[in-house]
């Protein structure tokens, strides 16, 4: 039996989360994601993520980077730094965003929250925190507009799942029915004031709760209390993968890169060439957007059990032409089948094309389908 | 009940319980929990031949991917079909109902004690 190189991540090397020591007594094993020491299952990835499709799940993304955006020229300034239309966002919304180099190349995939006329929160990838600091800096020096990276003074939970409202109600007054998919306001959490937003990364209803981190484990221990009797589990990164990827989420690293344009990750819509004013990257994405993309991202799946996964290749079926590769795949635990996210040559990344995928030696029949896996009903 | 102490290891962290010429062969506990949650147990047909450290199966989790090394020269004589149906029991009973294949061999490896393998693993 070998244990690849994912099974022995170099402890003591990693930062650590604030709440990591409460993970750990909860029976929490760990592994390196973006130099953090992070919780990846607590007893069972499958319970895990069958608990967050079926009740609620609790994760702690403390590692993500929170960068705060302030000024007169706020709106103007991430207009400008990023792809998408800041200025457009209302307050108290939110809009999923890319920050892109100047060859239209993905530095990372980012939520912004619009707090106020002039106050902005951008939350990063862990991995790219540091990146994204550093273009906004760069980015802003003609503005009136100041970025703090604030992502070491807050928590990040987030709970996941269809119970997630019944689970928060307990230990919260705000109107949590009334906040949209999408919008975040201000909330007094188990007596902590925190951020709520109605935003996250599994497919399900749920809440991601922005919190100070001197009282994030006050607030982490009162939802753990509050939904033991509802189904809650607390979650690791295994099923917020798994979780993810049946809802066609990509994952920067495996979807996105610098060298993925957002043509060809299936966000061209986010980019927002009828803006007014010049953007970082608009010319190379002009460009790019009346230009057939090389490769794009599809979904496929297969039968049987045997998952395709991250750098497999993919064929034209019954041929030895390489069409394209893997970037994310696992047997899915709600959908019974294999599922993966692939980059194909866009000559075969129609619908119902079927493929092969080369498993450790083996061409296994996949087939082209439509994004996402799974969706929730209503 | 298996006595775990009287069975033998390899450092790919499978186990070994001998019987005359048959050796019974599984993963550890240590190996199935560093997997996760086993989704699929994919084990050799009856009657064809092992080689030493050669791989003859694979061990998938949601996660990832392990394969399984012969742990020595031989035939195999017996895989355990209710695994391949339900590959939870490897998480559950490893040292059990998770056993994978039975092996008759012709020759015993060199292989790790009990107290080798806890000290491989840090595992008292």
């Amino acid at each position: 039996m070998f244990l690849g190189p994912v099974l022995t991540p170099r402890l003591g090397v990693m930062k650590s989360i604030p709440l990591r020591d409460k993970h750990a007594a909860l029976g929490a094993s760990f592994t390196d994601f973006g130099g953090w020491e992070m919780p990846v299952r607590y007893s069972s990835d499958l319970a895990e993520h069958h608990a967050v499709r079926e009740a609620a799940g609790l994760f702690d993304i403390s590692h993500m980077g929170e960068l705060f955006v302030e000024g007169k020229d706020a709106a103007a300034f991430l207009d400008y730094a990023l792809v998408g239309a800041a200025s457009e966002i209302a307050i108290g919304r939110a809009k999923y965003s890319l920050i892109c180099n100047e060859a239209g190349g993905i530095i990372d995939d980012l939520i912004v929250y619009r707090l106020g006329q002039n106050a902005y929160l951008v939350v990063a990838n862990a991995s790219n925190r540091e990146a994204v600091a550093k273009a906004l800096v760069e980015r802003c020096s003609s503005f009136d507009a100041v970025v703090t990276d604030e992502s070491d003074a807050w928590a990040l939970l987030a709970i996941q799942g269809p119970s997630s409202v019944r689970v928060l109600s307990k230990i919260t007054s705000a109107p949590l029915l009334e906040l949209k998919y999408y919008a975040i306001s201000e909330a007094e959490i188990a007596g902590v004031n925190c951020l709520l937003a109605r935003t996250g990364y599994t497919g399900e209803d749920g809440f991601e709760i922005y919190i100070p981190v001197e009282s994030a484990g006050k607030v982490f221990d009162e939802i753990i209390a509050a939904g033991s009797d509802q189904g809650l589990l607390p979650t690791g990164l295994a099923c917020r993968d798994t979780l993810r990827l049946e809802a066609g989420m990509p994952l920067y690293g495996h979807e996105m890169n610098l060298d993925v344009n957002p043509y060809q990750a299936g966000f061209g819509k986010v980019v927002r060439l009828d803006k007014p004013g010049d953007f970082v990257g608009k010319k190379a994405l002009t460009e790019l957007s009346n230009a057939k993309p090389e490769k794009v991202l599809v979904g496929i799946v297969g039968e049987g059990k045997r998952a395709a996964r991250a750098d497999y290749e993919v064929f034209v079926e019954g041929s030895e032409s390489v069409i394209g590769v893997v970037t994310s795949g696992a047997l899915s635990p709600t959908l019974g089948f294999p599922v993966a996210m692939a980059y194909l040559n866009a000559d075969f990344a129609h619908v119902d094309t079927p493929i092969s995928v080369d498993i450790r030696g083996a061409k296994t029949p996949f087939t082209v389908v439509k994004l996402p896996f799974y969706k929730r009903a209503n | 009940m298996i006595n775990r102490e009287g069975l033998h290891y390899t450092k790919e962290h499978e186990w070994l319980s001998i019987d005359g010429d048959i050796a019974t062969v599984g993963i550890t506990e240590y190996a199935a929990e560093k997997l996760g949650d086993i989704v699929f147990v994919d084990l050799p047909k009856v009657g064809s031949s092992t080689t030493y450290m050669k791989i003859c199966g694979e061990i998938e989790s949601t996660k990832s991917v392990g394969e399984l090394y012969a742990p020595v020269d031989g035939e195999i004589v017996e895989v355990n079909d209710v695994v391949s149906g339900n590959p939870e029991l490897v998480n559950h009973d490893p040292f059990g109902a998770g056993w994978l294949i039975k092996i008759r061999f012709t020759e015993l490896p060199v292989l790790l004690t009990h107290e080798e393998y806890a000290a491989l693993t840090g595992e008292g």
